[in-house]
This record gives C-alpha cells, structure tokens and sequence, in this order.
C-alpha cells in the first residue's frame, strides 16, 4: 500500500470498531464474551496486546466496566464493549464513572431484549443509553453509527468527546451493524494524541497534592454543587456537539426520524416514496444524546407530519415530540424483539400519513 | 514538620503519609492502626510516588481522606476490580486494595476470587469484624453463628443464614495467590507482625509473582456494642478460634 492511498477494506462492523480502537491508541480494553459483539474481545485478544494494548477478557461485565473505571482513573484511554444484558450490568459503574467523571468509550451492539431476549439486532436500549441508565442525573455522551465505515470512526469521535467533557461516550449500534460487512476506509493510526491528564491517579509526587478519582460527597451541600457542575457540562455539551444528518428534508411534507440500522432502511422509503411523488425527508439524528432538538423544530415550521422509525416500542419518539412541541403530529413505526422494519412496510406507514393529511388538507 | 520539645526525646511520629485529618473512625477502632501501619510502610519504603490505593464502600470508604497517597475510591465489591485496572496499565506500581467483610466476601466475592486467580500483582487488605459497620451493624458474610446483629437480632443461624465464610482459606488454595496470612491489631505484638507482613506484601508485590492477601481480624466496639477493651477480649475469645492468626501460604521460593 502507498504511503497516502487510504487503506479501504471490508470487514465486519464489530472488527472494525476494534481496529479503529487500536488505530485511535486505545491503551486498555476490559471485555467480557456476548453475542453479537465477541468478535471485538476476539479481535482485540488476536491483534491488540501485540500492538501495545491491554486486553483483558473479565469475570463479568460487572468487573469489566470497574477495571475501566480503575484504568480511567489512572488516565488511559478505555474502552469497553458489550451488547444489551450486559450493558445492564455495567449501569452501577457508568453512573460511578459519570459521577466521577472519568472518560472512556462503551460500545453497546444491541440485542432484542427485555431479559435475555434474543441475539437478534434492537435499538430498545435507546433510554437506557441517553437518559443516564444507572442511579443518579448524569448522561453519557451518545453517538449512534449507520454503517461499518462509523463504527470504525465514531471510535475516534468517541473517545475525543469521552476525554474533552471527562466523560463516559457510547456508541450505540446494534446486532446488524455489529455482524454485517461493509466496504469502509480505516481510519489512520497516530492522529488522536493523548496525554495522561493532571487528574490522574499515578503515584503522589512530593510536590503535588494527592489526586482522589471518587463519587461520594457526603455532605449534601457538595453534592448538590457537584451536580451543578455536571449539569453545566452537559448544558456545554448539548450547545456544542449535537451532530445530525439530512436526507431531503427541504421540500419534505413528511419528515421521518431514525436513528442507526433504522435511518438505512429509511433512506431507502424516502426514495420509494419520492418514486410515489410523495415528497418524504429524512432526520438521521447521529448523536442520540445530545439530542438535535432545534432542527426537528426547525422542520415542524415546514413540514406537515413526522413518522419516526426504531427498532423498539418507541423510545426515541419520546425526544422527538418533545422537539416538535406539538407543532404537528409525531407518529411511529417500530418493530421489536430483533425484528427489522422493512422499506416497504415503513412506505405503507408514510401512504397512509400522506392519505390522512391529503384528505386534511 | 515535627516540633520536639527541648530536652525531651522523639519516640513517635505521624508518618507524613498519613494526612492530618481526624479519623472518623469509632473508638478502639482497628481501622485506624491498619490505616496507619500500611501507611507507615509505604513511607518507610519510600514509593509513595508509586503507590495508588483503592477504598472501598463500608467504614473504610473515607480511607482516601487519610492516606496521603493518590487514591480511587471503588463501587461496593468492585475495588479488586478497580485495582485490576490500575494495575493493568500501570504495572511497576503498587496498587492496594483496603476492604471490609461485606465489600470483600458478600458483595464483591466474585471480583475478589478472580482477581486472586489471575494473579493480579496486588496487595488485598481484608478487614474482618465480623459486620457492616457503616450501615449500621448488620450481619456480614463473616458474623459467627449465634453472633447477634441488627439482621440477625436473634443471633447468626446457621440454618437459615448459612455458615460464616473463611474466604481466606479459600482464596489461598488458587494459584494465583502467592502470600496469604492473617493477622491482628489490637496488641503490640499483633501490630507489629501486621507491619511486617505489609512489608513483606509489598515486597513480594516487586517480583511479579501473584496476588498478597492480608486479613486482619478486627473488633467494631459500636457494631457488636462494647467497650473497645471488651470487644478486643471477645474477638481473641470468640472470633480467633474460627479464624486463627498466622500465616496460610507463604511463597516457597522466592527467585
């Protein structure tokens, strides 16, 4: 390969997040096997410790997500992947490593849930990732990829965000997106530097003060101030990095939102629908948390209807409405337990929205 | 620094590893003397620079406000787990975890059995009194059979609440544990074989060989509700027979 030619290849969503982790210089990684995301424990296991990195395959998630917490806390880059039951079980460490603020990267390859549900793709963790998840106020920063090519660069996007808020990131793909192969161009390796931060616990040198990583303030006057601190951040946070995308949206009378495996298939109706005159726009939300709220009321000036599209019962929708703030009707199409919507049948949804403002009309 | 009177003679000192704090411990509380001897050690041995702590959740989660060393403060159960981490990434430091019975042997018996097992090169402080003492005094995975708790008002029984558990005696089987003894603070005596086994501890921590597990057999005065002087003559009474002093695995070779 030349020096500068990109380096394209085809690889599995999964395999690719791992190698854009060892390119992005990622230090350690606390695993623990589930499916459908093994494959970056397993990658991570071939490649990683031979490339620098420490690769530990954990009891459980539960130890994983505190080996992070310890790792972070001594200023490595950390990331930490799982699928949804799993996730479940590091909640009581993200809301201690949000709390004490500690930046690292959690991937979630979700699966149809609740309990242990199915190994098939979901998005029905969609709440549990961008409303906190654990105890406590605090939010992770959420970015949600729709192709190979983002699995491997949200990892940078990621660990960027987790390490200037001193904050948890996660990317939230799922089953689909985590076993399918795509084309994609590996991002190159050396252009994230990293620093160990003041903050870290190291060993005390004489001359500075002890560094403490830790949650708990017991008197509730602190407490409250630390929140406040949080709370700012997440405030900074919602004004700097909301990141979305638009699919024509201009001329749109009906706007879908989707987030993931779900914007894919959306793409798609909305140029079915366009095929049927029938003038369809597309809001791809890629950061879930923070949310792009303006945009979506932006578009309600606009548009006539909204039809949002997961693979839950609804979770997203929620923040949707919010956004549109009763401008125009919010309706939603999901499907659930690993089951994957297709472009027809959302197109079935969008006839009979555009049937029902048409005759409003 | 230490101001010494005239004409009189220094004969103890606070290490400048501890921090000025008040302890908030209880009266004839052993936590304050185990906080003071691990850290009597490290400054002894002069790698406070290179020593990390990891506290836990119990009455020792404020170890951090003592110990003048940088310091993680752990969820409930998962300060081996913390440990792990720093250590992974950091592994020509000293990294030591500080845990109660509840922390270590109810709640966080998983992270504790397989941190042990993967030899991680650590040093495990267990504190063993026998009850959560920051709560409050209820019953711990180590309370003895007939030993009255707030959840056990009628005394520890075994049919219902199962046998108290020598976690130390089972860790020290696996391979990964490579020094394993359990020791005392409430004599002389006591301390200083305690300050002896930190040393070693830490030693040992330097050849890569495996995890140090250090139980300390305690008392809690305000948990088991007596004088600090009666609950330090019940501990060698009642507790020391089920969980006898002394060394349970010492390395063999050392090279």
């Amino acid at each position: 390969m030349e020096a500068n030619e990109p380096d394209v290849r085809i690889m599995k969503g999964n395999e690719a997040l791992a190698e854009a982790a060892l390119r992005a210089g990622m230090h350690a990684y606390f695993g623990y096997p589930i499916t459908p995301q093994s494959e970056i424990l397993e990658y991570l296991m071939a490649h990683g410790q031979k490339r620098g990195a420490i690769v530990l395959q954990a009891e459980s998630e539960v130890a994983s997500i505190n080996m992070v917490y310890g790792a972070a806390g001594a200023g490595r880059r950390v990331m930490i992947t799982s699928s949804s039951p799993g996730v479940s079980l590091m909640m009581e460490g993200l809301s201690y490593i949000a709390a004490a603020e500690l930046p690292c990267l959690v991937a979630n390859i979700q699966r149809g849930g609740p309990g242990l549900g199915t190994i098939q793709p979901s998005q029905g963790d969609y709440f549990q990732a961008t409303k906190g998840g654990g105890h406590g106020d605090y939010h992770l920063i959420v970015l949600a990829p729709a192709s190979v090519q983002e699995m491997a660069d949200f990892v940078f996007d990621g660990f960027r965000l987790a390490e200037t808020y001193r904050n948890p990131a996660m990317i939230l793909a799922d089953g689909a997106l985590g076993q399918m192969m795509e084309k994609l161009v590996l991002p190159p390796a050396g252009s994230l530097p990293h620093r160990v931060p003041e903050w870290a616990t190291v060993g005390k040198p004489k001359k500075r003060e002890r560094n403490i990583i830790t949650s708990l303030h017991i008197e509730p006057e602190k407490m409250e101030q630390i929140n406040l601190h949080l709370q700012e951040k997440y405030r900074t946070i919602r004004e700097k990095e909301v990141r979305f995308e638009t699919f024509h949206t201009d001329d749109a009378d009906i706007i879908l939102v989707a987030f993931g495996l779900s914007s894919r298939i959306c793409q798609k109706t909305v140029e079915l629908a366009r095929e049927k005159n029938i003038s369809v726009g597309l809001v791809r939300p890629i950061t879930l948390y923070p949310f792009p709220k303006s945009i979506l009321n932006t578009l309600a000036d606009i548009a006539n209807a909204f039809l949002v599209v997961e693979m839950n019962a609804g979770q997203m929708v929620e923040d949707v409405q919010l956004a549109v703030n009763g401008k125009k009707p919010v309706y939603f199409k999901g499907r659930m337990g690993g089951m994957i919507p297709s472009p027809e049948e959302v197109l079935r949804e969008v006839e009979l929205i555009a049937e029902h403002h048409t005759v409003q009309a | 620094m230490t101001q010494v009177i005239e004409g009189m003679e220094l004969v103890y000192e606070k290490p400048q590893t501890m921090t000025d704090a008040y302890l908030h411990y209880c009266p004839g509380c052993g936590h304050s003397v185990a906080h003071r001897l691990l850290m009597e050690v490290v400054q002894e041995m002069g790698i406070q620079d290179r020593t990390v702590g990891v506290a836990p959740v119990g009455c020792s989660v404020f170890a951090y406000n003592y110990m003048n060393i940088d310091m993680q403060e752990a969820a409930h159960g998962r300060a081996c787990a913390v440990a792990t981490g720093v250590k992974r990434v950091m592994p020509d430091k000293f990294i030591f975890t500080y845990q109660g019975d509840g922390d270590l042997a109810a709640i966080g018996t998983a992270e504790t059995v397989h941190t042990i097992n993967r030899g991680e090169n650590i040093l495990i402080v267990f504190i063993n009194n026998g009850v959560y003492g920051m709560t409050g005094g209820q019953m711990a995975p180590t309370t003895l059979i007939g030993m009255k708790t707030t959840t056990s008002p009628y005394g520890r029984e075994q049919a219902t609440m199962g046998y108290p558990l020598k976690i130390t005696e089972m860790i020290s089987v696996l391979p990964g544990a490579f020094y394993v003894t359990r020791q005392a603070v409430h004599t002389a005596a006591a301390v200083r074989k305690t300050k002896k086994a930190f040393e070693k501890a830490f030693e040992y921590q330097k050849l890569n060989r495996g995890t140090c597990f250090i139980e300390i057999v305690s008392n809690c005065p305000s948990g088991w509700k007596m004088t600090p002087v009666e609950s330090n003559e019940w501990m060698e009474k009642n507790m020391f027979p089920l969980y006898p002093l002394g060394d349970i695995k010492v390395p063999t070779q050392l090279n």
